[in-house]
């Protein structure tokens, strides 16, 4: 009882912050589902999301900052795919992957600019940062709200992805790219709407993440970034429901070690997992076997 | 008759190699059109091609006197084309069903019909409509790739290879269907190895080496003459 009261604010925290890195690891694994490619600008554009929504509320309502945000996010991660990734539809893997990482340094490069490198207050949104008191422990009002928001957005997820034209869709063209199209898929559609939903999501784990937070910098999106990565290789990577899994059980370890009283290793502990992971069990908790798309 | 499809001069390369060269065809309407080849001869390119999965060096590529050539596969299909690919390529990951919906991808209206005709077609699929198509047997799995194909309504339906890798009774059912199909109204172009039977359900037939048609003619009439027989019937000159 004692330990648990101890550790209950840990625990809410380490739930909250997995539900976030829960919505950036989708966008990783649902664009490795089907472009077998590691975006690695995700964590960027998450970044983006974050001074999106610095400078939109020094402008604007924060109910009209948070809808901006969620569209701007949306396009930037269309336009990066378009612009990208797409003109190298037929090239090998690993052109497209140079291109991430050149589209991650030009977003953070970017961000450096416009900020002036200078950490960039998040604004508070009323009632999600709120501070407010559960079992005993105060926390902000973001933490409670985390969990089932992640809950039912993967929910809708799950339902759009097994229940949908679309859907379908999405399942056909991360398996076979060519019977697809001869089933008239547009697979260029299919990619769009891909990104769309990761930067989606990526969106409103910014929202969610930078409440809790406190400031924005050009490589901010780094760790979490990094974090929902190795959460979605954790849960092998491909599958969502590992994505999810994956990143509440790394946001909870993270936080237990805090409460251990072992911060200075609660990165390490990610990387150690993922190392651990990569030896012992590389397709993850839920991956297939090694599938070379054709 | 009119042709559905006139292929004129056709030709397909990789890099350096020459995989078709240079060929015509037509595929009359309503009728079975076989297309038959050794290994490496250019069949599958030939019928990539013409729906657009690979791109042709040269030629053209007629379908209802429209030109196909240049379009991507997404259009080319939606113009009542369709190719049921070598090995199947079911996506094993979907069930029978959303296989079947997933073969009507392009249409909007209601399927119920359509999947009552395939599965009077194919009553097997009707049994195993849930499962997943991976847990299909290769006989089955062909049928499944048969049927997603027809769900489109297609006009003209090309099948590359669909009796490889299944047993003798089990091509002779596949080779059934293709003529029902046929008989039901729908244009047929096959390509094929086991040249005895396709000739055998074939109105017209050509024969492909090394990227040329080198012959054509009735299905009938080739299956008697002796340098098919020789070559690719497996019987001896007498
Ligand atoms: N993607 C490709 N890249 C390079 N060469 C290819 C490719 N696809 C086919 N080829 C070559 O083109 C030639 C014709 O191949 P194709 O698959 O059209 O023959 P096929 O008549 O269908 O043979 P099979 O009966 O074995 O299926 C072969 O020499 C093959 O090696
Ligand atoms: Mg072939």
């Amino acid at each position: 009882m004692d330990w648990l009261s101890k550790n209950l604010p840990y625990l809410m925290a380490g739930i909250s912050v997995g539900g976030q890195y829960a919505l950036i690891a989708i966008g990783y694994t649902m664009v490795y589902g089907i472009l077998r490619l590691i975006n690695f600008a995700h964590g960027d554009i998450f970044m983006v999301a974050g001074l999106v929504m610095v400078y939109a509320s020094t402008v604007m309502p924060v109910y009209l900052a948070i809808p901006l945000v969620l569209v701007v996010t949306v396009v930037i991660g269309f336009v990066v795919e378009r612009v990208a990734y797409k003109p190298l539809r037929s090239a090998p893997r690993m052109s497209v992957m140079i291109s991430a990482i050149g589209v991650s340094y030009l977003l953070q490069n970017l961000a450096l600019y416009v900020t002036g490198g200078l950490a960039q207050q998040y604004p508070a949104i009323p009632w999600i940062s709120d501070t407010i008191t559960v079992f005993g422990v105060t926390t902000k009002r973001v933490t409670v709200i985390t969990p089932p928001l992640v809950i039912v957005l993967v929910a809708a997820l799950v339902m759009l992805i097994q229940k949908t034209k679309i859907g379908m869709a999405m399942r056909a063209a991360s398996k076979d790219f060519e019977t697809s199209q001869l089933m008239g898929i547009r697979i260029n559609s299919v990619i769009s709407m891909t990104f769309i939903i990761g930067s989606f999501l990526a969106a409103v784990g910014s929202l969610l993440f930078f409440s809790n937070y406190t400031g924005v910098t050009p490589t901010v999106g780094a760790m979490p970034g990094l974090k929902a990565f190795v959460a979605a290789v954790f849960g092998g990577i491909g599958s969502i429901p590992g994505a999810v899994i994956g990143a509440f059980i790394i946001g909870i370890s993270e936080n237990i070690i805090k409460g251990l009283g072992w911060t200075t290793f609660s990165d390490a502990f990610t990387f150690a997992l993922l190392i651990v992971v990569l030896i012992f069990k590389p397709t993850g908790l839920f991956g297939e076997a090694a599938n070379d798309k054709v | 008759m009119s042709n559905i499809l006139e292929v004129r001069d056709l030709s397909v390369s990789y890099g350096g190699i020459q995989a078709v060269r240079g060929i015509s065809f037509d595929v009359p309407e309503g009728q079975v059109v076989t297309l038959i080849g050794a290994n490496g001869a250019g069949k599958s390119s030939t019928l990539r091609s013409i729906v657009g999965l690979v791109k042709p060096a040269g030629g053209s590529i007629l379908f209802q006197g429209e030109e196909l050539k240049g379009n991507p596969t997404e259009t080319i299909v939606r113009k009542g084309i369709t190719l049921v690919p070598e090995g199947r390529r079911v996506f094993v990951n979907l069930t029978v069903q959303e296989n079947l919906r997933l073969g009507a991808y392009m249409r909007n209206d209601d399927l119920l019909k359509d999947l009552n005709w395939v599965y009077d077609l194919f009553p097997r699929l009707k049994e195993r409509n849930w499962q997943a198509a991976g847990t299909l047997s290769g006989g089955e799995q062909q049928m499944l790739a048969i049927a997603r194909a027809l769900m489109s309504r297609p006009r003209l339906i090309m099948m590359d290879e669909p009796s490889l890798g299944l047993a003798p009774i089990i091509v002779q059912g596949v080779f059934d269907i293709i003529r029902e199909i046929n008989r039901r109204g729908v244009t047929i172009l096959l390509v094929e190895q086991n040249a005895n039977m396709a000739l055998k359900a074939a109105d017209l037939a050509y024969v492909m080496e090394t990227g040329r048609i080198t012959m054509k003619g009735k299905g009938s009439e080739l299956a008697e003459n002796e340098e098919i027989k020789a070559a690719y019937l497996g019987k001896a000159r007498k």
